[in-house]
């Protein structure tokens, strides 16, 4: 399986993510430069952490005009599975391809710490390789990790099951304490309509080698290379995550 | 022209940087003050010498970047 990892100037976190799909987990993984017009035959696409362009405006505002965004575009309409971490869920926010946007956290304060993610939904490219319920611990690394939508959009992303990733606590408890941005519903990740486009603010990339102290991020890798196993072996994206999840 | 946008988030939208600096002004004794929303300011020099141009410009630019509609709204003046 082959990931594109997409590169605007400012990513920081490109080689952390190009390591975990190519040297932890084994796949082909090609960089791919914001200009670029083409993902190059990838199977899925990464928009790594950072800081796109500067993020001077809001983050993620500038990234969304890059050229290599219409090909995203494109291949997101078409359902190929799109992964936003940190500064690439805040860009596919800034896009339209997720519902929502970010505020400053809370506490305005730039929070850097190991967290607890809930697995909500399992039928996703992101989350199939995941039990429901099952907590996964990652690094958290931003200023602008607030997830804000209206009350009547926040419904239905629930009614909707687009919440794939809430902050816990070490139990998978929802409780004040274990959000530390303040997002509406205690949202971490989403998921768009079709489901093949995911957005999460914690780094799977940073917590794929126990000697990182986390080994949980590589199930959010796993799961793409699961349901690219599946889809290949026969019958559509859906069918494979059903199969899957 | 010169074209002025003000940002500011909508009144749904917690401000946390807003609610700090009321803070700041409480304990400042500025009891008077109720609460602050922060926003942003931008100046457009614009080429054009038309104010109807000037402003649908300033507006065009701010629906497309300098805004962002999920949570914020903006107000354009002209001079």
């Amino acid at each position: 399986m082959k990931f594109a990892v997409v590169v605007f100037p400012g990513s920081n976190c490109d080689e952390d993510a190009y390591h975990a799909v190519h040297d932890v987990l084994g796949q082909d993984a090609e960089y791919i430069w914001h200009k670029d017009s083409s993902l190059n035959g990838a199977d899925a696409v990464i928009l790594p952490g950072g800081f796109a362009h500067g993020d001077y405006l809001r983050t993620g505002a500038m990234a969304r005009f890059s050229p290599i965004m219409r090909v995203v575009d494109h291949f997101a309409a078409a359902g190929g599975p799109v992964l936003g971490i940190c500064n690439g869920f805040q860009v596919l926010l800034e896009a339209g391809l997720l519902p929502g946007a970010m505020l400053r956290n809370q506490s305005l304060k730039f929070r850097c710490e190991q967290v607890h993610i809930r697995v909500e939904q399992t039928d996703t490219p992101f989350s199939a390789a995941c039990r429901r319920g099952q907590v996964l611990r990652m690094p958290i690394a931003h200023g602008e990790g607030n997830y804000f939508a209206e009350p009547e959009v926040v419904a239905e992303l629930e009614a909707n099951r687009q919440i794939i990733f809430r902050y816990t606590d070490a139990a998978g408890g929802v409780t004040a304490a274990a959000n530390p941005n303040g997002s509406k519903a205690a949202i971490a990740g989403l998921c768009n309509l079709a489901r093949n486009v995911v957005g999460l603010m914690p780094h799977p990339e940073r917590a794929c080698e126990s000697i990182l102290g986390s080994a949980d991020g590589r199930a959010i890798f796993e799961s793409a290379m699961a349901v690219f196993r599946t889809g290949r072996a026969g019958g559509a994206a859906g069918s494979a995550l059903q199969a899957v999840g | 022209m010169r074209a002025r946008v003000f940002v500011t988030l909508k009144a749904s939208v917690f401000d946390p940087q807003g609610k700090t600096i009321a803070d700041a002004l409480h304990s400042l004794g500025y009891v008077g003050v109720d609460d602050v929303r922060q926003g942003k300011y931008f100046e457009l020099d614009l080429k054009t010498t038309e104010a109807g141009q000037a402003r649908a410009l300033a507006a065009e630019v701010a629906d497309r970047l300098l805004a962002n509609p999920v949570i914020e709204s903006y107000r354009v003046e002209i001079d």
